[in-house]
């Protein structure tokens, strides 16, 4: 309830271009020549001193991009990317790898404040924040910092910066990074691959609850500058994770590219579950600008009865290109994908899941729900597969689009496969309008329009919001207000 | 309270118009029934007042309270204390009943420059005006409207406004759609806001909703103007002889 008030005090804080995370930062930056080759990749790895194997790992990836094309199959439209316009590493002078708080540039701290984002521990030890999050902070190509480090080590939880991983647990890192994810899957994974700088690591040991939620933000700062952050997290038998990533950027007129690759591991009776409040920024009201967020990510259930969930929030991005993904390897493996894709201005949405089946008597559910407004174009695209062993697999997909205005438009493309005969799939599809009637039935009970829009659409993604935890739910009720300021009148 | 001047409206879209010279005066304290067979502008009159889009003013004017309220757009009217009991309330997939009351009253006080209510402070009006219209606590958590039977809808729209507490009243054919316990009961509930101070419009097509909700005076509205005026005795004269002799008489 206090939420859907909190969403119409934010719609009414903001001016027109109502992006608020748009400020810019001037923070010295250590930056690496524009473009693409095997020295970059090889600077890359040396900053970030990295193990021969990785290199090697990397250098493999770019051989191979270099024979692959961009995909053309997804319903968004966009000018060429120039990939030797862009700078594959910059990070802020000073920190070649996270530290602690203290030693963190004030300038740095002061930005994430800005974001509302809490870094500072002992604050929210003293009470300050009312639930204890650990966060990781990723600015443009490196990790600034993670905190909380100290208790979750005492539970025997990893959470570090994937670079930091790579020095202090090596092993881990190589017997799971590309395992479910490889190398070769797509352009931009492959892209990732050979050029990632940091991210964050995740392992949750053995029967282990992790005893808070985790958290990444992740900001682009600097111009021309890609982001391509992996992370990896690992679920040991028995143990469960909630994981959440925030992103913002500021306001340019020029597009930024964002390829990150998320992969996750969920062994025998191991639960994650990872929740994307992505507001990246859309750009401006004329088109101009924006992030592409061209992200791949895959969860991998590869215990019996594990359980990997997404859920995903996303209002930012100019072009969104992302399809986060359960394979249900274990046999009672389960995989769940909530969504909501707010689009208005001249944002494009190219989003779904893939669920596919490969043990006996997994299960999934896909709950949908896309946003239209102004001139964006907002697609569902799904695959929901059984393979020939898949006995008793399962699946209820339902994928509602709501438009608002008519220069908008929503697609709905499921992809439903079934190659052994027990599988039940389920799939229900709606496609509605707020209506003229609902609309003046609320502006007759004296709520005016733009509340009036934040509520009927709070209203139609109250099922997937259920799903954040509570804190972020509210956070993704204002964002959804915010991105729809302006979609009516 | 209300006074409706030589009002000439029609459909936006198609310009057909609907109403043509309506002259109307109701006094605070007053309860008004508009009378009249379909077709004869009844809801059209009801969505103008409270300023619906689809609709054009093209002479004449509203006054409420003595301002003119053309220009008002319908959340302003609204914050303004001007009420429509809907004869078709929509649903609101997702929005707790209870939720949306809060949000509405919230709005209007805010229009009106009033602190909000306090959860407790809320919590309790909600309840009192609950149980006066027999609606079980259950009923406000689900989805406004949505699954609601016609009774239960009606119930709804009045216990809206009670809380709201409006000056001007306008109840569209509530009576459609009711069996005779939950006509009781939504009348009880209309008879229950009468005040010095409060006017009410019941819009209706039979006599039989104001055997319970009593009005001081009956129009007759006939495409689009007022052919006919009285107590509440021409109610029942319309009852038994229907409306041909009146449209005749003005005819």
């Amino acid at each position: 309830m206090p939420a859907v008030q909190e969403t119409i005090d934010q719609v009414r804080q903001i001016d027109v271009d109502q992006y608020k995370y748009g400020f810019e930062t001037t923070i010295e930056m250590d930056k690496a020549p524009k473009g693409l080759s095997e020295d970059i990749i090889r600077l890359i790895s040396e900053k970030k001193n990295e193990p021969e194997w990785m290199l090697e790992w990397r250098l493999e990836a770019y051989r191979r991009w270099l024979t692959m094309d961009e995909p053309s199959w997804a319903r968004v439209r966009y000018p060429k990317i120039d990939f030797n316009e862009i700078h594959y590493y910059a990070a802020p002078k000073g920190t070649t790898g996270p530290k602690s708080l203290d030693e963190v540039d004030p300038e740095l701290l002061k930005v994430y404040e800005k974001l509302g984002i809490p870094l500072k521990e002992q604050e929210i030890l003293a009470g300050v924040e009312k639930t204890k999050i650990a966060v990781d902070a990723v600015f443009d190509s490196v990790s600034v910092v993670t905190t909380f480090k100290e208790e979750l080590k005492k539970a025997g939880v990893i959470f570090m910066s994937i670079s930091e991983a790579m020095r202090e647990h090596p092993d881990l890192v190589r017997k799971y990074l590309g395992t479910v994810v490889p190398q070769s899957d797509n352009f931009y994974a492959t892209l990732n691959s050979a050029v990632f700088t940091d991210g964050s690591f995740v392992y949750v040991p053995k029967g282990v609850r992790c005893p808070m939620e985790l958290s990444t933000y992740f900001r682009i700062n600097e111009r021309n500058t890609g982001q391509f952050e992996r992370t990896l997290i690992i679920a040991d038998e028995g143990a469960y994770v909630s994981y959440l990533e925030g992103c913002t950027a500021p306001q340019r007129d020029e597009n930024q590219l964002h390829a990150a690759v998320v992969e996750l591991i969920a062994l025998d009776d191991a639960e994650i579950k990872y929740s994307t409040v992505q507001n990246w920024y859309p750009g401006d009201k004329h088109g101009k600008g924006g992030i592409y967020n061209f992200v791949t990510k895959r969860g991998d259930c590869r215990g019996k009865n594990s359980k990997i969930s997404w859920t995903q929030v996303e209002t930012g991005s100019a072009i969104t290109w992302k399809y986060p993904s359960c394979i249900l390897r274990g046999d009672g493996s389960r995989g769940e994908f909530y969504s909501i894709a707010v689009s208005n201005g001249h944002q494009q949405v190219d989003s779904g899941t893939k669920m596919i089946h490969l043990g006996k008597n997994t299960s999934s559910r896909i709950i949908s729900k896309g946003i239209a407004a102004g001139v964006s174009d907002n697609t569902y695209r799904g695959q929901v597969s059984a393979h020939r062993k898949a006995e008793n697999a399962r699946n209820f997909t339902q994928c509602d689009s709501l438009l608002i205005g008519d220069k908008c438009g929503a697609h709905t493309v499921p992809y439903i496969e079934a190659k052994n005969s027990t599988a039940q799939f389920e799939h229900e599809a709606t496609t509605s309008k707020i209506s003229e009637d609902q609309l003046f039935y609320c502006l007759q009970r004296g709520i005016p329009e733009e509340q009036a829009i934040a509520l009927i659409v709070n209203g139609f993604v109250k099922e997937v919001i259920q799903e954040l935890p509570m804190e972020f739910a509210v956070e993704a009720q204002k964002l959804i207000g915010i991105s729809l300021e302006g979609s009516v009148g | 309270m209300l006074e409706i001047k030589n009002l000439h409206a029609r459909i936006a879209e198609d310009g057909t118009e609907i109403i043509r010279g309506l002259d109307l005066t109701v006094k605070a304290g007053e309860v008004a029934a508009i009378m009249g067979p379909n077709g004869s502008g009844k809801s059209t009159l009801s969505y103008i007042l409270s300023g619906r889009e689809d609709y054009e003013v093209t002479e004449g004017d509203i006054l409420y309270n003595g301002e003119s309220i053309l220009e008002l757009d319908p959340s302003e009217r609204a914050a303004k204390g001007i009420f429509l009991a809907f004869q078709y309330p929509v649903e609101i997939p997702g929005v707790a009943t209870m939720q949306f009351l809060k949000v509405a009253m919230n709005e209007q006080r805010k229009y009106r420059g009033e602190d909000e209510l306090t959860t407790p402070e809320f919590m309790r009006r909600v309840k009192e005006a609950a149980a006066e219209l027999k609606i079980a606590p259950e009923m406000l958590r689900r989805p406004l409207n949505v699954g609601f039977s016609g009774g239960e809808k009606k119930r709804a729209e009045i216990l809206q406004m009670a809380l709201l507490e409006p000056k001007l009243c306008v109840l569209d054919e509530t009576d459609s759609g009711l069996d005779i316990d939950a006509l009781k009961v939504v009348a009880d509930g209309v008879n229950a806001l009468r005040s010095p101070d409060r006017a009410v419009v019941v819009i209706t097509h039979y006599q039989r909703l104001l055997d319970y909700i009593v009005p001081d005076t009956v129009h007759v509205l006939y495409k689009g103007q007022i052919v006919k005026s009285g107590d509440k005795t021409l109610a029942h004269e319309l009852e038994a002889k229907g409306y041909a002799d009146i449209i005749e008489a003005a005819a």
